[in-house]
C-alpha cells in the first residue's frame, strides 16, 4: 500500500479539482479514478464566502482527502503564508508546496523551494514539494525535512509527459524507500503507467483529465492505467533486447525437405 | 478608517477583522485570514485590532492543480 507521511492509501492517483466543465462534472470524476487524495487552493474571496462554501462542501462529500496547494506563490513568504493559512482552513498539515520560478514554464524556483520546505516542516507541516526531476534538488529537500518528493515530468498542463525518462529512473535510483509522485505534465494514460512501471509509487494530474472530451470517462481510464503501471512494475518487466529472441519453442519443428 | 481587503481599498467602521468580516458580510467557519502578511487564526479575530491602511487577506476554499 501506499504510505505518504502515515497515511496508507490503495489508489496510487493523486487528482486536482481544477479546470472541470462544471463541479458536477468534477466529483463524479473523482469518483471514477478512483482517488483519494484531491488538491485544492485558497484564493480570494469574492462573493462573502458563499462561492468559496459550495466548493468546499462539495470536497467534503466526496469522502476523500485534501491536499492543499501553494499554487501561484512566487516568493517564499508568500507559499509559507498560505500554508499557514491553508491549515488554519483545511486542518491539515499537509501541504503541497510550489514556489513558482518562471511564468512562461511554471518551473519550481528550487532555491525558493528548499528555503520555504525547511520553514515549513520545522513548523510541523508535512510537505509534498513540487520539483523539477534535479537529484541534488531532491537531497536538498529530504535535508530540508521532506518526507517525499514530487518531481515534475513536464511543465504544468503540457500533457507532454515524462521529457526525461533518464533522470526519473535516477531519482527511483537514488531513493528507493522514499515516495515518489510524478506532478505534472502527463497528458494521457500511457504516460501515466510508463512513469508506474519505472517504479514511481503515484501519479498527480489534473489537466489531462479535466480538459479532456468525457473527464470522467478519463478519470477511469488514468485510474486502471496508474494500476496497470504499478502491476506490471511489482511483476518485474522484461529489458528491452538488441536482437529477436523467438517465443515459440524452435526444438521439435517438423522437416518438410 | 480606511483598509486594504483582498487588494481592493474599503472605508470601514470596523476596528476587529472579527468586526470586519461582519461588516463586509463575510461568513463562513472555512474562511483564512490575514493582517499585514501574517496569518490571524479565527479565534484570534476579536482580538486583532486595526489601524489605518492595514491590509487584510480574506481567502476562501478554491478548486486546485
Amino acid at each position: 500500500m501506499l504510505d505518504l507521511y502515515g497515511q496508507k492509501l490503495s489508489s496510487r492517483l493523486l487528482l486536482g479539482t481544477a479546470l472541470y466543465p462544471s463541479p458536477a462534472v468534477m466529483a463524479e470524476a473523482v469518483k471514477a479514478s478512483g482517488t483519494e487524495i484531491v488538491t485544492v487552493s485558497l484564493r480570494r474571496e469574492t462573493s462573502g464566502g458563499k462561492s468559496g462554501g459550495q466548493f468546499w462542501s462539495l470536497v467534503q462529500s466526496l469522502g476523500v482527502r485534501v491536499l492543499p496547494n501553494t499554487a501561484g506563490c512566487h516568493s517564499v513568504s508568500e507559499a509559507v503564508t498560505t500554508a499557514r493559512m491553508a491549515r488554519e482552513v483545511f486542518g491539515t498539515n499537509w501541504i503541497k508546496l510550489e514556489v513558482i520560478g518562471n511564468h512562461d514554464t511554471l518551473q519550481p524556483d528550487v532555491f525558493g523551494l528548499v528555503e520555504a520546505a525547511r520553514i515549513l516542516a520545522s513548523e510541523g507541516f508535512e510537505v509534498f514539494p513540487y520539483t523539477t526531476d534535479d537529484l541534488v534538488v531532491a537531497e536538498r529537500l529530504l535535508d530540508a525535512g521532506c518526507k517525499l518528493l514530487m518531481p515534475w515530468c513536464a511543465p504544468i498542463g503540457s500533457a507532454r509527459g515524462p521529457q526525461n525518462l533518464d533522470a526519473l529512473r535516477s531519482l527511483r535510483g537514488h531513493f528507493p524507500d522514499i515516495p515518489l509522485i510524478v506532478d505534472a505534465g502527463i497528458g494521457r494514460p500511457s504516460h501515466a503507467a510508463a512513469v508506474m512501471e519505472l517504479g514511481y509509487d503515484a501519479v498527480l494530474l489534473n489537466t489531462a483529465i479535466a480538459k479532456a472530451g468525457d473527464p470522467v470517462a478519463m478519470a477511469a481510464a488514468f485510474g486502471k492505467a496508474v494500476e496497470a503501471g504499478r502491476e506490471a512494475y511489482c511483476a518485474g518487466l522484461l529489458e528491452p533486447r538488441d536482437m529477436a529472441v523467438p517465443s515459440t519453442p524452435v526444438i521439435g519443428m517438423a522437416a518438410f525437405s | 478608517m480606511k483598509l486594504i481587503v483582498n487588494g481592493q481599498s474599503h472605508e470601514v467602521a470596523a476596528e476587529t477583522l472579527a468586526a470586519l468580516l461582519t461588516e463586509l458580510d463575510f461568513q463562513g467557519g472555512w474562511l483564512a485570514t490575514a493582517l499585514n502578511g501574517e496569518v490571524v487564526a479565527a479565534r484570534e479575530r476579536d482580538q486583532c485590532w486595526l489601524v489605518e491602511g492595514d491590509r487584510i487577506e480574506i481567502l476562501t476554499p478554491m478548486k486546485g492543480g
